[in-house]
């Protein structure tokens, strides 16, 4: 259970420090190194080396952007397995939808509640 | 008698006088070393209005009623109003205005605005066009936010090099006859780009430009630098304050000890966490109506170079892969 | 005057004068915001196993936790200073991308809720999932001819 939760603060941790070299060596944008995450999640769940890191970390592989690829890739599989062709197209979004819909949802409300403050 | 000197420059005959000046800030400036300088410090960034454009508006608003006040005169008697600001289409500056009686011409120069109205002014009263003209320019942190960078709640890490928009509107009344600062000369800038492309590095895309103005300037009027009590730039902030100086010894004026900058001026740096320094068009434009003009006036500085610079980006044309190009405007003034 | 640098002299010249970001202090902020997020994330997963749920469910309700808590955070205007503090480690979990949904939902309210709220939702979070979206389709053709 102790190890469970060290392996999830280490992947974690060592997945943003990554990100975090990119922003400060490189120039790209916050925005930018999402999108890479993403995308590179699904690359890494498609050829499964992602699974082995699941497997390890827990939650410290998942809840990262790339988790979120990993997880739209294994749900295309799984349902390119059920559905054939059809798959490619359902299994990506049905499997995040979860976390979209909660984004999308929760966001709307406190927009309607909260706005911006000033910065002091 | 009106002179045209050297490649850029300027020289008035019958010099305008700055007969007043106001400036309102923001709660974060009010906390910096000026903060006791300014007129006022509105206690929240909202300044009482429902969106960061309006905010900034009434910040226009208010300044300008402000400096009608201090210079004891009214809306009528003025001739023009020369105002800008950071938003597009300068909104906040023609919606101030808005149901004003005065002729009102709109600028764009980004930061250097405040230099680029003053020149103007002086220029429009040097041709005896005007006997009264208000200069007056204006950003806000929150507004400039959305529109060049993220959401305010988005979080995000800026780096070393990025400055601080400031918060704030300064203005100043020009006189064709009174009392007051006079305005000698103007430099109006050209557009100068190194190539640059990091917007999260405005100073240093800035001080070749500021560099450039400033050397025109004293080789067009065969001055010196040491002839200024001060040359002070705009919004160059700690990174481009460095190179221009710089820039200027390898052009072979040595300002070490007379240069300064208004983004530097603004922040306690070591207590806030403003980064590399201000910006934006009120930085310059309040640090010299709180900060420089009461100076002049009390004659503690007796002829000063102030030389507001400007980065004439937009998000567009920095996303389509263009570099930043910019402007730096110069005003001698004597008090 | 004449240009003293050329673009490239320039561009090396200003990467000499101006200061780097504080690499080592920035990791160890990063690490150690991520990393926390990670463990209330792994925290959240063995409650939710232990209640019987499936491996899938248990994960989607940790993610849609987690994001509920990023958007009372932001609206709080918190999530901003983990962020400030954080950086990459607060925008790189599934929080920061519901950060980037909330935050440009509040910000674009003034100009309305279908083309301020609704529209400027996706401001930052769209491209992710336009990407994401987009290679998973990607993966499921090529997945569905070599299988």
């Amino acid at each position: 259970m102790g190890d469970k939760l060290l392996n999830a603060f280490v992947t974690g941790g060592v997945l943003c420090v990554i990100a975090q070299i990119l922003v400060d060596k490189t120039k790209l944008t916050s925005a930018r190194i999402m999108v890479m995450y993403v995308t590179l999640g699904v690359l890494l769940g498609g050829i499964g080396i992602y699974q082995k890191l699941v497997d390890f970390g827990g939650a410290g592989a998942t809840v990262p952007l790339m988790g979120f690829g990993y997880n739209l890739a294994k749900g295309v599989m799984k349902e390119v397995d059920q559905n054939g062709l059809l798959g490619a197209f359902t299994g990506g979004i049905k499997s995040a939808a979860g976390g979209i819909t909660a984004a999308i949802f929760f966001g709307y409300i406190a927009s309607l509640i909260a706005k911006s403050k000033g910065r002091r | 008698m009106n002179t045209r000197m050297g490649k850029q420059t300027v020289l008035f005959g019958k010099m305008p006088y700055m007969a007043a000046a106001a400036a309102i800030v923001g709660p974060y400036e009010g906390d910096g070393p000026l903060g006791n300088s300014f007129d006022k410090i509105i206690p929240n960034d909202d300044n009482g209005e429902k969106s960061w454009e309006k905010a900034e508006t009434k910040l226009m608003k208010d300044t300008y009623q402000l400096l009608l006040q201090k210079g004891s005169t009214t809306e009528n008697d003025i001739d023009y109003v020369i105002a800008g600001d950071l938003l597009n289409q300068n909104i906040a500056s023609s919606y101030a205005f808005r149901g004003c009686e005065m002729s009102y011409l709109g600028i764009y120069g980004a930061c250097s605005t405040f230099g680029e109205s003053i020149g103007i002014a002086s220029m429009i009263m040097a041709g005896d066009f005007a006997k009264q003209i208000i200069c007056i320019a204006s950003s806000h942190f929150c507004s400039a936010e959305r529109q060049y960078r993220y959401p305010l709640e988005f979080a995000a890490q800026r780096t070393p090099t990025a400055q601080w928009t400031v918060t704030g509107c300064g203005g100043v009344l020009l006189q064709k006859e009174g009392t007051g600062p006079m305005v000698e000369s103007f430099t109006a800038g050209r557009i100068i780009d190194q190539g640059l492309k990091d917007a999260n590095n405005m100073g240093a895309a800035m001080a070749p430009a500021a560099a450039d103005t400033i050397a025109t300037h004293l080789m067009d009027t065969g001055r010196k630098p040491n002839d200024y009590d001060m040359i002070v730039t705009g919004d160059l902030g700690a990174v481009g304050t460095d190179i221009c100086r710089d820039l200027l010894s390898q052009y072979g004026f040595d300002v070490y000890g007379i240069h300064n900058d208004c983004g530097l001026l603004m922040y306690d740096r070591n207590k806030q966490d403003a980064h590399a320094g201000g910006s934006g068009c009120g930085c310059s434009a309040s640090v010299f109506s709180a900060y420089l003009y009461p100076k002049l006036q009390s004659r503690e500085l007796t002829r000063i170079l102030f030389v507001p610079t400007g980065a004439l980006l937009s998000p567009t044309i920095i996303q389509q892969g263009e570099s930043i190009a910019c402007i730096a405007h110069a005003v001698g003034i004597a008090g | 005057m004449q240009k003293l640098y050329n673009s490239k002299e320039y561009q090396k010249y200003v990467d000499k004068k101006s200061p780097n970001s504080k690499l080592g202090l920035n990791m160890l902020k990063a690490f150690l915001t991520g990393g926390t997020i990670c463990v209330i994330g792994q925290l959240l997963t063995n409650y939710f196993n232990s209640r019987d749920l499936d491996q899938i469910d248990a994960a989607t309700l940790t993610s849609m936790c987690l994001i509920l808590f990023s958007v009372i955070l932001t609206a709080l205007d918190l999530y901003f200073y983990i962020g400030k503090f954080g950086g990459a480690g607060a925008s790189i979990p599934i929080t920061g991308f519901a950060n980037s949904i909330v935050s440009p939902a509040m910000e674009f309210k003034t100009e309305g809720y279908v083309m301020g709220v609704g529209a400027k939702m996706f401001l930052i979070a769209g491209p992710v999932l336009v990407y994401g979206i987009s290679s998973s389709v990607l993966l499921g053709l090529i997945y569905y001819i070599v299988k």
